[in-house]
């Protein structure tokens, strides 16, 4: 038997330093599927980048900070929520799904 | 051409109605969810596996919802009920020119129990209260996970539906159909058995859907414009009719020796369909000529 609880974990992140991302309507990407995850992109008031993630694959908090580290770098957003509903899907595919989200909020542009 | 199969929920909506004009009520950010999920370890969705809003279609008013297939197929839970059933309320206070439903959906979503099958049965009621009130319901129907269940029921009770090819409808899916009546009964893992018994041309040939369309969401787009105005008055002489078709299929086919045979097809021949065994590999052009009346 597994030692790790059932059930949702709920993991939470910031960041600061980034440049505003302004305002923009909420965007909402992916699908919660095995394999998948929806990301929700949102405006929010100051000047950090606050990441809420309920996955159903517990235990894997430290490759999480791992992938938004790496969102952060690559996006370095400022006054952004960014919501997770995961269902156990790979780093690659969630850097992915965090780049769609970027897009649709940026128009395209990189 | 743009698989209609193979879009999203949202994708659907963004190129099937008139672009731009998809307004959503009850949007993922509001973070209407269920109150279920979490509770049993299940990661939930922002909307719930369901958008609805108003939109317009060829430059006339419509109430639209669209059901995600890929979030627990497509399952009616008791969120995701309550807003198809406030979608069709608010269609009997502002009466668009129609109600569409982009139907996809394996039924009650079972983690919910009972108030997922009341949630069903609520939009049931819904839905006949649009159509009674002369709102037409057009239920279009080719996502990859079909339409079964308490969602088959619903669209059956609809005034409209558009099927693709690819598309299925049913009230048991085939792996209920197989564990509750065993492997012999049906073999669930029969793909061409499954397309024939629950699929878009089986379900235009016996009358069960109004519109058999290619598998493109343009086809979809102009199946619903066509059918926009066709609201089908649901009366006691519908109903008779109705269960006369009914009535007329179940003794079409000889029941009493069900022994290694194609049913399907046996059917098609019975309903006067020619070389009825060709009919899947034939097009959905040449299908659609087939169906006599």
């Amino acid at each position: 038997m597994s030692d790790v609880p059932a059930g949702l974990e709920t993991l939470d992140f910031s960041f600061s330093g980034g440049q505003p991302a302004g305002a923009f309507a909420p965007v909402l990407v992916g699908v919660v599927g095995s394999g998948n995850l929806e990301v929700m992109l949102e405006p929010a008031a100051g000047k950090g980048c606050a990441v809420r993630v309920e996955t159903s694959a517990r235990g894997f908090g430290p490759i999480w900070q791992a992938v938004m580290n790496d969102f952060h770098a690559r996006h370095p957003l400022a006054g952004l929520r960014v919501s997770i509903n995961d269902m156990g899907a790979t780093p690659a595919v969630v850097s992915l799904r965090l780049d769609q989200a970027v897009a649709e909020i940026t128009g395209g542009r990189p | 051409m743009i698989s209609y199969a193979e879009c999203s929920a949202r994708e659907r909506l963004a190129l099937l109605l008139d672009a731009g004009s998809f307004h959503e009520w009850l949007p993922p950010s509001e973070r209407v969810m269920s109150p279920h999920l979490a509770q049993l370890g299940v990661p939930s969705a922002f909307d719930d596996g369901v958008a609805v809003g108003r939109a317009t279609l060829d430059g006339r008013s419509v109430f639209v919802a669209a059901q995600e297939g890929a979030f627990m197929g497509g399952g009616v839970g008791e969120v995701h009920g309550a807003k198809l059933v406030g979608l069709m309320q608010r269609a009997l206070r502002d009466r668009p020119a129609a109600v569409l439903l982009l139907a996809e959906s394996g039924g009650v979503r079972l983690h919910e129990a009972n108030a997922g099958l009341i949630a069903v049965s609520e939009v049931m009621r819904a839905l006949l209260d649009v159509r009674a009130a002369g709102i037409p319901v057009l239920v279009l129907i080719g996502g990859a996970n079909g339409c079964f269940g308490g969602m088959g029921i619903v669209a059956r009770c609809a005034d409209h539906i558009v099927m693709s090819d690819v598309g299925r409808l049913a009230m048991s899916g085939p792996e209920v159909i197989e564990a509750s009546h065993g492997v012999d009964e049906f073999d669930s893992r029969d793909r061409a058995l499954v397309w024939r018994t629950t699929g878009g041309k089986h379900r235009w040939l016996t009358g069960d859907c109004d519109a058999l369309v290619e598998d493109d969401v343009a086809a979809f787009r102009a199946a619903a414009i066509a059918a926009i105005g066709e609201s089908k008055p649901f009366t006691p002489a519908a109903l008779e009719q109705e269960h006369a078709l009914l009535t007329k299929r179940l003794h079409a086919l000889d029941t009493t020796d069900t022994t290694d045979r194609d049913e399907a097809a046996l059917l098609w021949s019975a309903l006067g369909i020619a070389d009825a065994r060709q009919v899947p590999e034939l097009s959905v052009e040449a299908v659609r000529a087939l169906r006599t009346a």
